[in-house]
């Protein structure tokens, strides 16, 4: 298959055939990560920016492993480092980095489309590292490439989402992905967090449960989401408290899950609040391996944007 | 791409008997298996390797460890070609620090393929030594980098509008060595 897509800016616009490329891919640089000389030549020369207007360890580190490991130059900017603190405009941002042509930008905001504006008038690749509570297409496809290394595939599974969906774009590219290469999704969580518009989502196969118990029953993979503080400006559930009781998961859950069952979390965790620290630190928790993947399946996006030239359509 | 076929310059005998000389030539070499270790590059020097190493295991009782390099990430056409290569596994198992090397692939042509091997062979550890075995050396004339093969199959000097094409039965429905020509649009990009 003929890879050609100039940005990743979501899941949504994927197609089946590009997500398993993008995954075999990954499959392949996990390799590079495991030996003594954890670095390969494939993109020497290139430069690889690193765009970040939110907090972020756990991303931006990847990314810029991931660049490191493809010999690319990685440039970092934070927010609290940047000119934006001096009243720049995104868009005056990005006109200023593409002076300095870069390969890549890896963009990170609280905006959702920010990536997506940044890709029009930028040359650079964009890669959409979380925008908003829209997407965060790499997190998916590292979520998917920890399933498949412990699955052997995604077809056919069952998987639960569970915690605050309103405000997760984790949540919302790993649907996108997870329906489209054929697992079925259910979510739950506190009524004020599933989105009314999933309503649409339950008509391609989601389905939208009120309890964590029923979500879990008989499922291959439970994904638990963060509670994001930070993005919430309302009260939407009473208490942390009252949020752990019902929602938090915990070790009696599992019984009701496939005997095989896994647990994933995107991180950081909110320990004792979504997930319990024997869930979290237990036999069934891929939660580290998420973050070995995700080296991974950087390594692959870069590879597979910021190197080369692309055939042209037409 | 269609291709005329010119030639056809080797029958699956003959690759067979080419491969058995090479065998014998390798273990007369290393006056044994001790330290030897095969690496074929991919796709098509791994069959060739693994049956080169069957065919040591019947001279010398010893089957030499195999190695696959898919050199993808090591190559120096990255930035030029269009879609990217799909990359492949690369699997080297034990260890190859202090090991004699034989690089194993069907043809050898610029020599860029070779280079490419060689770097990342050394990410792996430092072997011993490296040497280099091809089925096919498309000679001296197209070379592009100052490397050369210990161990030749058959020397068969062609034209840059030709092409040689490798089939194993691995791969390929035929087995056999023949010489296209390419298209006369496709020389000019190639």
């Amino acid at each position: 298959m003929t890879f050609n897509l100039k940005h990743l800016l979501g899941i949504r616009e994927l197609s089946a055939g590009e997500i398993t490329h993008l995954l075999d891919t990954a499959e392949q640089f996990r390799d590079v990560s495991r030996r003594e000389i954890k670095k390969v030549p494939a993109l020497r020369g290139r430069t690889v920016i690193n765009l970040f207007f939110e907090a972020s360890t756990r991303t931006r580190t990847s990314f810029e492993i991931a660049a490191k490991r493809l010999s690319a130059d990685a440039v970092n900017i934070s927010v609290s480092t940047s000119s934006v603190s001096k009243g720049e405009t995104l868009l005056d941002t990005a006109r200023n980095l593409q002076a300095m042509a870069p390969d890549c930008i890896v963009v990170r905001h609280s905006m959702a489309g920010a990536p997506y504006h940044l890709a029009k008038i930028c040359n650079a690749a964009i890669v959409n590292a979380g925008d908003g509570a829209h997407e965060h297409p790499t997190q998916a496809l590292l979520d998917a490439l920890t399933i498949r290394e412990r699955k052997g595939k995604i077809d056919g599974l069952e998987v639960a989402i569970i915690g605050d969906v309103l405000h997760s774009r984790v949540a919302r590219s790993n649907i996108h992905l997870l329906t489209k290469l054929g697992a079925r999704v259910r979510i739950a969580g506190p009524g004020t967090m599933i989105p009314p518009e999933f309503a649409e989502l339950v008509e391609q196969g989601v389905q939208i449960e009120r309890s964590v118990a029923d979500a879990v029953e008989g499922v291959d993979v439970v994904m638990i989401l963060r509670i994001q503080r930070e993005r919430q400006d309302a009260a939407f559930f009473p208490s942390l408290r009252e949020y752990a009781v019902h929602y938090g998961l915990k070790a009696d859950h599992l019984q009701r899950a496939a005997t095989d069952a896994i647990v994933m979390h995107p991180g950081p965790m909110n320990r004792g609040i979504e997930i319990s620290s024997e869930l979290a630190d237990g036999a069934r928790s891929l939660i580290l391996d998420q973050v070995t993947n995700g080296v991974a399946v950087r390594m692959a996006v870069l590879y597979l944007l910021a190197g080369g030239s692309r055939v042209e359509e037409g | 791409m269609d291709f005329i076929e010119k030639a056809r310059i080797m029958d699956g005998a003959r690759i067979n008997r080419a491969l058995a000389r090479l065998a014998s030539e390798i273990v007369e070499d290393h006056h044994g298996t001790n330290d030897l270790y095969l690496v074929g590059i991919r796709r098509r020097g791994v069959p060739l390797a693994e049956r080169m190493a069957d065919k040591i295991s019947d001279l010398e009782g010893v089957r030499p460890p195999v190695g696959m390099l898919d050199i993808t990430l090591y190559r120096d056409d990255l930035s030029t070609v269009g879609a990217k290569p799909i990359v492949n596994s690369t699997e080297l198992p034990g260890d190859i620090e202090g090991r004699n090397i034989v690089l194993i692939d069907d043809v050898l042509y610029t020599g860029r393929t070779i280079r490419a091997a060689l770097d990342q062979l050394i990410d792996y550890g430092r072997p011993r030594r490296v040497q280099l075995a091809v089925l096919i050396d498309r000679g001296n004339e197209h070379r592009e980098l100052p490397i050369q093969a210990d161990y030749i199959g058959k020397l068969v000097p062609t034209k840059k509008s030709e092409i040689i094409k490798v089939l194993l039965t691995e791969f390929d429905e035929d087995e056999g060595v023949v010489i296209v020509e390419r298209p006369a649009a496709a020389a000019e990009a190639g």
